[in-house]
């Protein structure tokens, strides 16, 4: 009986084998060919210097801007997602409803179009300049620096970090909510003692989608930033469209990998350990 | 300080624009415990979350020792709840749900810690305090639950079915251990339930709800045998229940005869109320059982039949997939465990007994 | 009272954060009305993109490209990636850990190195041109219906899909009767995601496309330093506005059926 069952269960993983294929085909074998060309040089003979590329002043001013905006960035999305799912149970926007339309929506604009209008909105004489100078404020000259690369990555994740928390907090248990003021948690406690530990899920999920998108862009940085400044993304992107230096781009684009792989394993592993990881 | 430590003035509750409550009132005295009874749907959890804090009535006042509490939120109101569903919280170990009222109180670590211990014992979970939550069986979950409500000292303590998803074994276990702890704390108990066994077995008085109405008020003893209305009979009348005297642990003594059941802790000779159901009840031959009597009716009733047994003046209601023949003498036997002992309501003769 | 305020502060905020979503959006609508080929001056309503919109073949050849990328991506994804779920749901443990982990590697890595790492790899078989956009999406989608079908398959009963097959029945027949009914839905979603996500998708797409073909986002972004042709401003208002057709009907049918369900879902389990 069991090893007929056991048969049965072994034929059904076969149905696997088309997708084990495309795995070998199209992700074991671009990353084999990806570490090769990094470990490389022009002609071929073995070489550490593409990986130690990254150590070059350029890159390096580069990578440390990217991380800068990649954990800014990160950290803005949180300060905005809470309040703004907090907000909106607050107003009874239950999961199924108007809200989690309203916050996908914008995504389906596509996004070097929208990144393009706040290029718009942030220019010296844009819409913002303007609207300020209506309200009898002076311009702000935000656009081509960090702070506008800033607005953009935000806008543009921020969606991503908002669902999982919302999702996560709308998993809550409302009568886990009421025990806890049932035992004297005011508004502010029952966020810090129930609500928050039980979205830190959520909140990793949230992390993950954030921070290596943000960290890896080059659209949002050569829109926003005006070609001066430059995130590792730019980098990388140079040494393929414009430079041709495919063995140091590969060489960037690994150490890239690692350092992204390493801090999300990092962030995943947290999540699934679960309750050791909160903090507060 | 006077006895009433609430009261419910005249409440009204709409939800959709259908009456939940209407003109609801209750009073509630210092260390009693009241059980709201009634069907589903008929506002008891209503009641009760308005009374937590939970649910503002649209009209009406909730004094708390005489203050109008009516618009202070939950956290600031010195009751607890037991819910449900535990509602235990999953991220803490049960030491820290024990803890999480005490740690917002700004108690003492010592003190704290005294206290996880005190209620863990009281609630029979020593040694569980290092547990998940979620490792837990419902039972000792909803022990836990019990904990962390009493260790804040409320002067009231609501409980919403808290027996409601264990099953029936383990539902008798607690309903014991409740009694247990009511006495060892000594605060008001809101119990709700819609098992009027329960309700009967457990509580001094009783209210029995329909349709955000009370429409019974009275002892356990009063409601079963004199229902004030076709609805309260209804809803009360299926079981047996019948004056006993508690021989000792463990021995009651029914009709003349002693018959062993599980319950402890009543003293000596003490006259109490004795609850049996219906379908607990077994018919033998009169050899083998406990008590004798004489078939008086047999109804089938498509899924058992209802004989009713003549014994000692006092006719028996029994449910059995097997009739049994009409006029002939029979035995009755039941099982320890299904026999529920009742204090006699907080009336004459226990005070009788008390000043033997 | 408190609640009041606080109600009226959550829509404060709500507010503030919709603004910030749909202020680059309404600029892009506006821009799509305004009869003046700068991004910059106002030059009076018109509808004249939304005209030429259909005529301009280029913007209709990324059109066709992007749209015939994302409804191929998203079957084949499907094709090989539901039979693929199924596949790891019935493997020992280490096989499934080991299955998941890989198809979590295109999602957690950036873009850009997955973009890269298959241009690299294309180039030596392969000419850059829609195929291989169709291979790098399709890599890219598969994770999506792997992941939307597997809880569906989690909390599914297989083991009356093994019942019809005991009772003779063959296992295309069982696959169709039984399985595939109970995963409908993660499979639909997972086929809505990667079609989603290859729409949306640039930088994959912008470093294995080649130079012969464009899909939306390639075009767009070629277009930045030349400007950007106000058709595309008319192209994606419009899509903007179907999806945002097709969201709101659903929303309403499904929004009804929920609404009644709320309450009893809490309290009369
Ligand atoms: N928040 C709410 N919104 C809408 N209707 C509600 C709400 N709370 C309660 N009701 C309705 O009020 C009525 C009474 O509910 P309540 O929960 O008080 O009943 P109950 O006596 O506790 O029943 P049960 O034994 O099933 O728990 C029900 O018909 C319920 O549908
Ligand atoms: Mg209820």
């Amino acid at each position: 009986m069991s090893e007929c069952r056991l048969k049965k269960i072994n034929r059904r993983s076969f149905l696997a084998s088309p997708y084990a294929l495309w795995i070998v085909g199209f992700t074991i074998l671009p990353l084999i060919i990806i570490f090769k060309y990094a470990l490389t040089d022009g002609a071929g003979a073995f070489t550490w210097d593409n990986l130690l590329s990254i150590f070059s002043d350029v890159h390096i001013k580069a990578f440390w801007f990217s991380i800068e905006i990649a954990a800014g960035c990160t950290i803005i999305c949180i300060l905005l997602a809470y309040p703004m799912v907090l907000a909106m149970k607050n107003l009874g926007l239950g999961r199924k409803g108007l809200s989690m339309f309203v916050i996908i929506l914008p995504m389906w604009m596509n996004f070097i179009l929208r990144i393009l209008a706040w290029q718009m909105i942030l220019s010296n004489n844009g819409i913002l300049n303007f609207l300020l100078g209506k309200l009898g404020m002076g311009p702000v000259a935000i656009a081509n620096t960090p702070a506008a690369i800033m607005v953009g990555v935000v806008y543009d994740y921020l969606p991503y970090m908002i669902l999982p928390i919302f999702n996560a907090i709308m998993d809550i248990d409302e009568d886990l909510i009421e025990a806890a003021r049932d035992l004297g948690a005011g508004g502010f406690t029952v966020f810090r003692r129930v609500i928050f530990p039980l979205s830190v899920p959520g909140l990793l999920s949230g992390i993950v989608m954030v921070f290596v998108p943000s960290m890896t862009s080059f659209v949002v940085s050569d829109i926003l930033g005006g070609g001066k400044l430059q995130l590792i993304g730019n980098v990388i992107e140079q040494e393929f469209t414009v430079g041709y230096n495919w063995n140091v781009g590969s060489g960037l684009s690994v150490t890239l990998m690692i350092f992204v792989l390493i801090s999300m394993m990092f962030t995943v592993k947290q999540k699934s350990e679960g309750k050791e990881s909160v903090i507060w | 300080m006077s006895d009433v430590i609430l009261q419910l003035d005249s409440i009204s509750k709409k939800f959709d624009g259908k009456d939940i409550l209407k003109d609801f009132n209750l009073e509630l005295h210092r260390n009693e415990f009241v059980t709201l009874l009634g069907p589903s749907g008929c506002g008891k959890s209503t009641t009760l979350r308005i009374i937590g804090g939970f649910v503002k009535p649209d009209s009406g006042r909730v004094l708390f020792d005489g203050t109008d509490i009516t618009n202070l939120p939950p956290e600031k109101r010195n009751v607890n709840t037991v819910f449900q569903k535990y509602s235990l919280f999953p991220h803490m170990t049960v030491a820290e749900n024990i803890a999480f009222g005490l740690k917002l109180k700004k108690k003492s670590s010592k003190y704290i810690a005294d206290k996880i211990d005190y209620a863990l014992k009281l609630v029979n979970m020593e040694g569980y305090g290092g547990r998940n939550p979620e490792s837990l069986s419902g039972g000792q979950q909803q022990r836990v639950a019990i904990a962390r409500a009493i260790v804040n000292e409320p002067e009231i303590l609501l409980l919403d079915e808290p027996l409601g998803a264990l099953d029936l074994k383990l539902r008798h276990d607690m309903q014991r251990e409740l009694i247990k702890i009511k006495k060892e704390v000594g605060i008001t108990f809101l119990y709700v339930t819609h098992d009027q066994e329960e309700a009967l077995m457990m509580s001094d008085r009783i209210l029995v709800m329909n349709k955000g109405i009370i429409q019974q008020e009275g002892s356990s003893k009063s409601i079963y045998d004199e229902p004030q209305n076709a609805f309260v009979a209804d809803f009360i009348g299926e079981s047996n229940i019948i004056d006993g005297i508690m021989v000792k642990d463990l021995l009651v003594k029914i009709q003349g005869v002693d018959i062993p059941c599980v319950d402890t802790g009543f003293g000596t000779n003490t006259p109490v109320d004795v609850v049996i159901r219906p379908e607990d009840l077994e018919v033998v031959s009169k050899e083998e059982g406990f008590l004798k009597g004489t078939v008086t009716s047999v109804i089938f009733k498509g899924a058992y039949y209802e004989i009713k047994v003549l014994s000692d003046g006092y006719e028996w209601m029994i449910q059995s997939v097997n009739p049994a023949p009409v006029g002939e003498v029979v035995g009755l036997t039941v099982l320890p465990d299904n026999i529920q002992i009742m204090h006699k309501p907080a009336s004459d003769d226990e005070e009788v007994v008390r000043d033997e | 009272m408190v609640r009041k305020l606080k109600k009226a502060l959550s829509g404060i905020y709500v507010t503030l954060i919709g603004i910030l979503l749909y202020a680059p959006i309404l600029v892009l609508i506006i821009l799509s009305f305004n009869d003046s080929r700068s991004r910059v001056t106002w030059g009076g309503f018109t509808l004249d993109w939304y005209a030429r919109l259909f005529a301009n073949s280029q913007i209709m050849d990324a059109l066709w490209t992007t749209v015939l990328l994302a409804l191929g991506s998203a079957v084949i994804s499907v094709l090989i990636g539901v039979p693929g779920a199924i596949g790891i749901h019935a493997m020992s443990r280490r096989g499934y850990r080991a299955f998941m982990l890989l198809t979590n590697i295109p999602m957690l890595n950036a873009d850009i190195v997955t973009g890269i790492a298959l241009m690299l790899w294309f180039v030596h078989f392969l000419p850059l041109g829609f195929g291989s956009v169709l291979l790098a999406h399709i890599t890219f989608n598969i994770p999506y219906v792997i992941l939307s079908v597997m809880p569906r398959l989690q909390t599914m009963n297989i083991s009356v899909y093994e019942a019809t097959r005991d009772l003779g029945a063959g296992p295309v027949y069982s696959f169709f009767k039984v399985l595939l009914p109970q995963m409908a839905g993660g499979i639909l979603s997972g086929f809505f995601m990667a079609f989603t996500m290859s729409m949306d998708d640039f930088v994959i797409t912008y470093f294995t496309k080649g130079a012969g073909i464009n899909t939306l986002s390639t075009m767009i972004y070629g277009q930045i330093r030349k400007g950007i042709k106000p058709e595309l401003y008319a192209l994606s208002t419009l899509i903007f506005i179907i999806v945002l057709i097709i969201l709101t009907v659903f929303q309403f049918v499904s929004g009804r059926r929920e609404r009644n369900k709320t309450y009893k879902e809490r309290y009369n389990e």
